[in-house]
C-alpha cells in the first residue's frame, strides 16, 4: 500500500512507523538489510524486502535475529550501512553478540531497530529494550511521529559512523502500527563497495574498525569502547529531536519520549494547563542530553515522567540529578518510582491525563459530558457483549493438530501433556487447542523445557511429553533443543506444527519454504531429512487425517527409543486461500442425520472442535455451517459421531 | 486541496470490525484520501495477536493543525463509528460514543467463538438496531454484506461501507478523491469498488 522507493522529495504519504522506518534507511543509502519476524517489526522487512533488487541492497529473512544481526554486521564491517530489525525478544537472542560487537565498533553505519510491545499485546511478555543501550552504552533514539521514525532512523546511520559503534532505535506496537503523514527526503545515489579491510590499532581506534571482539584483553577495548562513548553526549545534546515546550519556568516539568510524548502534549492540552507545565520532549534517551536536562531541572520544582513499561529516562534522570553540583536545585520527581504513573502495561491518554491532574492537584473525569441517560445505555449494552477471544482461523491445521494431540494423550492414559511454544501453535493453551499447551515460554522453549521433563522418570515421573512447535520456531531455536534429548536420550516427543508459513506474523518464508525474503529461489531445507539424520524416528502426517495422525502420534509415545520427531504437516489455510480462490469443499450439515440435543455428543462439533464456520442453529436445535466464515476445509466432517456434516468435493 | 474546515480538528473516526472483513484497507484508503486533500492524519488499526475474527477496531484522526497526534481516540471522543460487524459498533459506541456520534453500521453478525460454542449469546438484531440508534445523533444501517453479495463477492462489504460514510456528509470527503485512491490501491477490482462505492451512496438515498 505504501510506495516508500519513490524518488520524489518534499512529497507526502500515509506511512505505518515501521514503513517510514524503511524510508529512513532508503534515504541513508542502506546495502544491507535482515531481520526476524516479530510484532510489531515485521513490516519493516515486509517493506523493505520487495523493493531490495530494484533499489539494489540485499535483504533478508534470517533464521533467527542472531544471524540477521551477524550478517548486518559482516555489511558493515565491509563499509556498507546495514539495518537490522526485531521485536524486544530478538534482542535478547542477539545479546551475546552485541555485547562482544560493542568491543570492537563498526564500520559503516550499522542501525538496529527494536520494536517493543508495550502491554504484551502479541508478545510473550512487555520487557523494554531501552536497558540494554544503556548497559552496554549504545545510543539510543526514540521517535515520537512516523515522520521522526523516518528521520531518526536516517540520523542513526550517521550517529553510528560518527561513533563508530551500532546505535539503536527504539519504537513500540503504538507507533510502528500507526499510519501517519511523512515527508519524503532525497535518496542517495548508488554508489557503494564492499571491502573487508582486516587491520586494528588500539592506540587509534577511531582508524580501526575491523578486528576480533577478545584480543586476549578484553579490558583494552573497555577502555576503547568508553572512549568511543564519551562522544555521544554531544551529538545528543545538540540533536533536534530533543526539543521543550512550555513557559520559561513552569510549576511542573513533564519529560517523556516517543509515543508517550504525544500523550503528554495531548493530556496538557485537556487539562488546559498550558501556562503551568512544560514538555520537555527527549529524542536520544540514551546517552541523555544532560546539559539541556539539568537546565531545566533548575527551572521546575516538580518533575513527572511520562513513559511507558520501566522507568528507563525517570531512572537515568535521577541519576543525573544526584550527580549534579551541591547547590543544584533538585525537583520532586513524580512518575512510577512515587506511584503516580502505572508501572505496567501500555500507557494510554487517558492514564496520562489521570497522572497529570494528580500531580497537579486537580480533578479530572472521563467523559464527564454524558448524560446519565446515555450512560445508563453505554452500561447496559456492555453487559450484553459477547467478547471475541483468539481462536484458530477456520481451516487452520493447528485445529486439527491438536485435536489429535488431545485423543492421542487420551488414549495412551498416562496424564501427558504438551510443552508449547511461540507462534499461532501457542493457542494450543485456549480453547482452541482443547487447552493442550501447558507450557509457553520463549522460542525454542517447548523443545527445551521438554529436554527436563524427559529425564524425571527417576523420580517416578512417567507422564508423557509432546513439544510442540511451529516450522519457523523449529528451524529459528528448536534445533538445539532436539538435538541434545537425542544426545542425552531424553524422553519427549516433538511434534513439529508446519503449516509452511511464518503464519502468525504474516507469512514469511523461512528455510522449509525454498523461498528467500525477496521471492527468490533458495535452497530448500527438509525438515524431515535434517531430523532423521539424527537417527531417531520420524514420521510425517497430514493432520487433517485424523485417525492417522491420532494413531501415528499413540505409537510414537510409545516408542522405546527416547526422543522422536513427528511432523504435522498442511498449508496454513490463509495461505492457502491467497493462492487457490476455490474452495476445496462444499460443507453443509444434513438435518436429517443431525439430531441435535438428542445425539448425546453434547454438541461436539460447535462446543468442543469450535471452529467459526460451525455454528449452532437455535432455533432448530441442530448444527449448521455460517458459508461467509466456512473455509470449505472440510476437517469437521470427520468430527461428527453421526456423520451429519458433509463434504461435496468443489 | 480542499479548503474545507473541518467541523472538529482533529475529526476522530473508528472503523471496528472483525479480522479478515478488511478494517486496515477501509482505515487506510479513508487515511489516503484525507492526505490527498491536504490534512494531516494517522491511522491505528488495533487487531492484538489474531490473523482473523479477533476484534479490530482503526482509530483514526485528521487534523488541519497537528501533525504530531497520539494514536489513539479518547474515551467517548468519537465524531463518526462505522461498524463492519454490528457489536464491534456497539464496543466501540460504549467506549468512544457521546450523544453527537454518528454511527454507520453494517447489520451481518460474525459470531464470537464463545457464541458458536453456546458460553456466551450473540444480542437480538433489534436490541442492537435500537441501542446503536439511542448511543448515536445519527445513524445510518445498513445490510452492505448482503448488497456485496449481490455485487459477487463479500469482499466488497467495506467499500460499499465506505460509499454508505461519504454520503453521510460526516467526514469533508469528495467521491472523485475516494475514486483516486480507489484506483491508484486497487487497480484491478477498479470498476467493481467504483460499483461497490455507488451501491453505498445509493443506500443513503434509500435510509
Amino acid at each position: 500500500m505504501a510506495h516508500i522507493e519513490i524518488d520524489a522529495p518534499g512529497t507526502t504519504q500515509l506511512l505505518l512507523g515501521n514503513e517510514a522506518i524503511a524510508r529512513g534507511a532508503l534515504e541513508a543509502g542502506i546495502g544491507f538489510a535482515t531481520a526476524y519476524p516479530g510484532t510489531p517489526s515485521s513490516e519493516i522487512m515486509g517493506t523493505l524486502a520487495p523493493i531490495a533488487r530494484k533499489m539494489g541492497f540485499y535483504a533478508e529473512w534470517s533464521i533467527n535475529e542472531m544471524v540477521a544481526f551477524e550478517a548486518a554486521s559482516a555489511a558493515s564491517l565491509s563499509n556498507i550501512r546495514a539495518l537490522s530489525s526485531m521485536k524486544a525478544n530478538g534482542v535478547n537472542v542477539i545479546t551475546d553478540f552485541l555485547v562482544n560487537l560493542q568491543m570492537t565498533g563498526v564500520g559503516k553505519g550499522l542501525v538496529l531497530v527494536v520494536c517493543d510491545d508495550p502491554g504484551g499485546m502479541t508478545s510473550s511478555n512487555e520487557q523494554d529494550t531501552r536497558p540494554i543501550a544503556k548497559w552496554l552504552n549504545i545510543p539510543l533514539l526514540e521517535p515520537s511521529t512516523a515522520q521522526e521514525c523516518k528521520d531518526m532512523t536516517a540520523w542513526a546511520f550517521e550517529l553510528s559512523e560518527e561513533l563508530g559503534m551500532v546505535s539503536m532505535v527504539r519504537s513500540v506496537t503504538y507507533l510502528s502500527h500507526t499510519r501517519g503523514t511523512v515527508r519524503f527526503g532525497k535518496l542517495p545515489a548508488n554508489t557503494k563497495t564492499a571491502r573487508f579491510a582486516e587491520f586494528y590499532d588500539i592506540d587509534n581506534p577511531r582508524q580501526s574498525r575491523y578486528t576480533c571482539g577478545m584480543q586476549f584483553h578484553p579490558y583494552k577495548q573497555s577502555e576503547v569502547l568508553l572512549n568511543r562513548f564519551s562522544k555521544a553526549p554531544e551529538y545528543c545534546e545538540g540533536s533536534p529531536f530533543n526539543a521543550y515546550s512550555g513557559p520559561e519556568a513552569p510549576e511542573l516539568l513533564i519529560i517523556s519520549s516517543g509515543i508517550c510524548w504525544t500523550y503528554a502534549t495531548e493530556a496538557v492540552s485537556i487539562l488546559q494547563v498550558h501556562d503551568r507545565v512544560g514538555i520537555l520532549k527527549l529524542g536520544t534517551t540514551w546517552p541523555l542530553p544532560e546539559g539541556l536536562i539539568s537546565r531545566h531541572l533548575e527551572r521546575s520544582d516538580k518533575v513527572l515522567f511520562i513513559e511507558e513499561i520501566a522507568p528507563f529516562v525517570e531512572r537515568s534522570v535521577m541519576e543525573l540529578a544526584a550527580s549534579l553540583p551541591g547547590d543544584h536545585a533538585r525537583p520532586a520527581f513524580y512518575g512510577k518510582r512515587s506511584g503516580h504513573v502505572r508501572a505496567w502495561g501500555e500507557q494510554n491518554l487517558n492514564l496520562v491525563i489521570q497522572s497529570l491532574a494528580t500531580v497537579m492537584g486537580t480533578s479530572y473525569r472521563s467523559r464527564q459530558t454524558l448524560s446519565p441517560q446515555y450512560q445508563s445505555t453505554v452500561n447496559e449494552v456492555e453487559k450484553i457483549l459477547p467478547t471475541r477471544p483468539l481462536t484458530f482461523c477456520p481451516g487452520c491445521p493447528h485445529r486439527a493438530s491438536f485435536w489429535a494431540i488431545k485423543h492421542a494423550l487420551q488414549l495412551d492414559g498416562r496424564n501427558g501433556f504438551v510443552t508449547g511454544d511461540i507462534g499461532c501453535t501457542a493457542m494450543g493453551m485456549i480453547s482452541p487447542g482443547s487447552f493442550q499447551v501447558r507450557t509457553y515460554y520463549a522460542m525454542g522453549g517447548g523443545v527445551g523445557i521438554a529436554n527436563g521433563f524427559g529425564h524425571l522418570e527417576r523420580f517416578s515421573f512417567n507422564q508423557p511429553v509432546i513439544a510442540v512447535c511451529g516450522d519457523s520456531t523449529f528451524f529459528h531455536a528448536s534445533i538445539p533443543g532436539l538435538i541434545n534429548g537425542v544426545w542425552n536420550r531424553s524422553n519427549f516427543t516433538l511434534a513439529i506444527l508446519d503449516n509452511s508459513a511464518t503464519a502468525m506474523t504474516g507469512f514469511q518464508p523461512h528455510p522449509g519454504t525454498g523461498v528467500t525474503a525477496t521471492g527468490d529461489p533458495g535452497k530448500k531445507v527438509s525438515i524431515e531429512a535434517l531430523c532423521q539424520s539424527l537417527g531417531v524416528p520420524v514420521a510425517v502426517c497430514d493432520p487433517f487425517d485424523l485417525t492417522g495422525t491420532i494413531a501415528t502420534l499413540l505409537r510414537m509415545l510409545r516408542d522405546e527409543e527416547p526422543t522422536k520427531v513427528v511432523i504435522l504437516r498442511r498449508e496454513c489455510e490463509l495461505v492457502r486461500a491467497r493462492r487457490d480462490k476455490e474452495k476445496p469443499y462444499k460443507m453443509y450439515v444434513d438435518p436429517a442425520r443431525c439430531i441435535g440435543e438428542e445425539c448425546g455428543c453434547n454438541r461436539l462439533c460447535t462446543r468442543v472442535f469450535s471452529c467459526p464456520g460451525l455454528v449452532w442453529d437455535k432455533e432448530a436445535g441442530k448444527a449448521m455451517i455460517d458459508e461467509a466464515v466456512c473455509s470449505g476445509c472440510g476437517l469437521c466432517a470427520g468430527v461428527c459421531p453421526q456423520g451429519a456434516i458433509m463434504r461435496d468435493a468443489l | 486541496m480542499s479548503q474545507q474546515e473541518l467541523s472538529k480538528d482533529p475529526l476522530k473516526v473508528i472503523i471496528a470490525g472483525v479480522g479478515g472483513q478488511g478494517n486496515v484497507l477501509m482505515s487506510f484508503l479513508i487515511g489516503s484520501a484525507m492526505i490527498k486533500l491536504g490534512y494531516s492524519v494517522t491511522v491505528f488499526d488495533n487487531y492484538g495477536a489474531s490473523q482473523r475474527l479477533g476484534a479490530v477496531a482503526s482509530h483514526i484522526k485528521i487534523s488541519r493543525e497537528s501533525s504530531d497526534m497520539s494514536p489513539l481516540l479518547h474515551e467517548g471522543d468519537a465524531d463518526v463509528i462505522v461498524g463492519i460487524e454490528p457489536i464491534e459498533l456497539l464496543r466501540n459506541l460504549t467506549r468512544f460514543g457521546n450523544p453527537e456520534v454518528i454511527a454507520i453500521a453494517n447489520l451481518r453478525p460474525v459470531y464470537p467463538i464463545g457464541v458458536i460454542s453456546g458460553e456466551a449469546e450473540y444480542p437480538e438484531l433489534d436490541t442492537v438496531i435500537e441501542t446503536i440508534r439511542r448511543l448515536s445523533a445519527q445513524s445510518w444501517i445498513v445490510n452492505a454484506s448482503e448488497e456485496a453479495l449481490k455485487l459477487g463477492n463479500p469482499l466488497y462489504t467495506n467499500v460499499i461501507l465506505l460509499g454508505v460514510l461519504l454520503g453521510s456528509k460526516a467526514l469533508p470527503l469528495d467521491r472523485e478523491t475516494i475514486e483516486e485512491v480507489l484506483r491508484e490501491e486497487l487497480p484491478q477490482a477498479f470498476e467493481m469498488n467504483k460499483a461497490a462505492l455507488q451501491k453505498g451512496l445509493d443506500l443513503v438515498k434509500v435510509d
